[in-house]
């Protein structure tokens, strides 16, 4: 299957500093991607290269295997979402859902008011133009607010706006920067269930760059992790989370933190401990009288329904541990063993590449 | 409570008397005197009701005062504001890739904004001189016959609406500027996006529109500005030659304080005071509501 939209080996310099290097990704026909970094990691330069806004220093921007590397952002046809969503301030609600369909289909002479009145056809593509905005405008709930001015809009209503301004034009594909991040929390998990199912709906290609983990693993088909201009992996939720690639991808996802242990001390724990740094998840470590590995409570953090230790193992390596549930919770300053179950083992080799741990 | 009632008097009270006497007082002597044929000096006066008025509004002087300030303006406003929008547009492209030069350029533009405009008026009766000035020189060297820039009727009012759209551009420049960077990009891209990348398009869908809260302040500034043109006239060419370089101020300054007829020079006084007034309410009120998007 070709892409909807690709980046193939693409670099891009600001001067002397490098903002992302060699990526290569796919977002295939109706396919929902979660591009998924820490601020700054180069994700929006990547997006906005997607996009058109930016031209790569190296590389190649593709759409259905088609080069489009030094085609405009209007000329490829991709919906764009911004974080500040960018709505037209002067402009009615309806305007701005418009926008995009009038600067595609009319002319100038078309633009002007009261154009209709002479040509039939600025008439047909206006009467055109008003049905795909209230077909979209219908579907985001947005009719009663058609004649408001971005203004006097909330923010979860402005977001549903500039959602709108990107669907109208049936759009190749759908690029998403950071859409969730103004909205709080109730709005937020709100929001996410819209947008799969709006992305089921239209079967468009999604592409969603967040520095949320949740957002990504939980909506995306594929999350592709960038770090420091890298795309370290491509691959869905699931197999990010349970097999992650290299140590830093480890080090990433995941709620907590994952606990890595050297090479050598790791041996305690598990055989290929002597060739190989071992991650475990601090969900995965248990505590077991007879465990293999011996650490000392430095202090414990309580949470709701779980319970943070921060731990120290008696080689100085700095540990951390959920435990669920209230019953009989070490005090710091005690004395603990702990065990993890080999197949909840991650290995990584000196390169910080994954290495199978036989269980 | 009446402790603080008598607070809130001592610190109100000694402006509040300041604006009243300095102010508000001498703005209703001047609204009394307009109605007198008071003369400076004079023991007394006569009230002569609407006299002053109709002498303004009906003697061929007073009418010619009133057209000429009228032309004048209507050259200046939209010529320095429309110079000034696209001498920012130009800066402000300019700044990412010649940033130096564009600051250099934003200064040289601002110059005649800070210069004295009484010392500039010596200048530019150099620059124009009919037969020592650098305009003719370059006239001739282009084969088009040299012009009596300050001495010819039909001309001297739009040489002088020359000198004051060159000295207001840099002021509507840097207030354009300002509006400019307070654009964010992200509304450029978004309109790139749209398909509104370049040109006239991107300037009607965002730049305009954003502008508008800048251009209605420029314009209110450039119009007040532009109404009250005094200083070139009386240097350059003191009304003339025969009136045709009057406006309402320099008959104002001419009336009343060389002919001393403090009554007539009040009325006018009233007059442009009311106009200014009108106008500023009218742009506040037409276009203000049109401008801010709430």
């Amino acid at each position: 299957m070709t892409a909807a939209l690709a980046l193939d080996g693409v670099t891009k310099r600001f001067g002397d500093t490098t903002a992302i290097t060699d990526v290569s990704l796919a977002l295939g026909q109706g396919e929902f991607v979660a591009l998924l970094g820490a601020s700054g990691c180069g994700k929006s330069t990547t997006l906005r290269i997607l996009a058109g806004l930016d031209r790569p220093s190296e590389g190649q921007v593709l759409m259905q295997g088609r080069c489009v590397t030094r085609d405009s952002a209007a000329a490829r046809n991709i919906a764009l979402m911004f974080q500040s969503y960018a709505l037209y301030p002067h402009l009615s609600v309806y305007q701005n859902i418009a926008m995009p369909l009038r600067l595609r289909h009319l002319s100038v002479a078309g633009r002007l008011p009261g154009a209709a009145r002479f040509s039939g056809a600025v008439r047909r593509t206006r009467e055109d133009i008003d049905a795909q905005v209230r077909r979209v405008a219908a579907m985001l709930r947005l009719e009663p607010l058609l004649a408001r001015k971005p203004g006097q809009l909330s923010g979860g209503q402005q977001q549903r706006v500039a959602l709108a301004r990107a669907l109208v034009r049936k759009p190749a594909a759908f690029l998403l920067d950071e859409p969730l991040s103004n909205l709080d929390t109730q709005l937020r998990a709100d929001t996410r269930d819209e947008l799969r199912a709006l992305h089921r709906d239209t079967g468009h290609a999604f592409l969603i760059v967040t520095h949320d983990q949740s957002d990504a693993l939980s909506m995306a088909d594929r999350v592709a992790v960038m770090i420091a201009g890298r795309i370290e992996q491509i691959a869905t939720p699931q197999q990010l989370f349970h097999t992650p690639a290299t140590r830093a991808v480890a080090e990433f996802i995941g709620h907590h933190r994952m606990n890595i242990l050297p090479q050598g001390p790791a041996a305690a724990l598990h055989p290929a401990g002597k060739g190989l740094d071992l991650g475990v998840r601090p969900e995965d470590l248990r505590l077991q009288a007879d465990g293999p590995l011996q650490a000392v409570v430095r202090s414990r953090a309580f949470h709701g329904e779980e319970t943070i230790l921060s731990l120290q193992d008696d080689r100085g390596t700095a540990l951390r541990m959920v435990l669920r549930g209230g019953s009989a919770l070490p005090l710091p300053g005690d004395s603990v063993r702990l065990t993890a179950p080999p197949e909840a083992l991650h290995g990584f080799d000196a390169c910080g590449l994954r290495q199978q741990v036989l269980s | 409570m009446i402790r603080a009632a008598l607070t809130d008097l001592l610190l109100v009270g000694p402006a509040a008397l300041a604006v009243v006497l300095f102010i508000f007082l001498p703005v209703g002597v001047v609204f009394g005197l307009a109605f007198t044929d008071y003369q400076v000096g004079a023991a007394q006066a006569e009230w002569v009701g609407g006299a002053n008025f109709a002498q303004l509004f009906g003697s061929r002087l007073g009418r010619n005062a009133l057209l000429n300030t009228l032309t004048y303006a209507a050259i200046v406003i939209p010529g320095s504001v429309g110079l000034g929008l696209l001498v920012a547009l130009g800066l402000h492209g300019m700044a990412t890739r010649l940033p130096r030069l564009s600051a250099l350029l934003r200064a040289v533009y601002f110059l005649p904004v800070a210069a004295t405009l009484v010392a500039m008026a010596v200048s530019w009766q150099m620059l124009l001189h009919p037969s020592l000035g650098l305009a003719n020189t370059w006239l001739q060297a282009l084969n088009l016959p040299g012009q009596q820039w300050l001495s010819d009727r039909g001309l001297v009012l739009y040489t002088l609406a020359g000198i004051g759209i060159w000295q207001s551009t840099g002021y509507n420049m840097v207030l354009f500027l300002a509006g400019l960077a307070a654009i964010p990009s992200t509304l450029y891209d978004a309109a790139a996006v749209d398909g509104a990348d370049r040109g006239w398009t991107r300037f009607w869908s965002v730049t305009w529109p954003m502008l508008g809260p800048t251009t209605l302040f420029v314009m209110i500034v450039t119009a007040a500005s532009a109404f009250r043109v005094f200083e070139t006239v009386a240097t350059m060419t003191a009304g003339g030659p025969a009136f045709a370089s009057d406006t309402i101020v320099y008959a104002l300054y001419r009336e009343g304080f060389v002919y001393f007829k403090a009554g007539y020079a009040a009325a006018i006084t009233v007059v442009f005071f009311l106009a200014l007034l009108a106008l500023t309410a009218l742009q506040m009120l037409l276009v203000e509501r049109r401008v801010h998007y709430r």
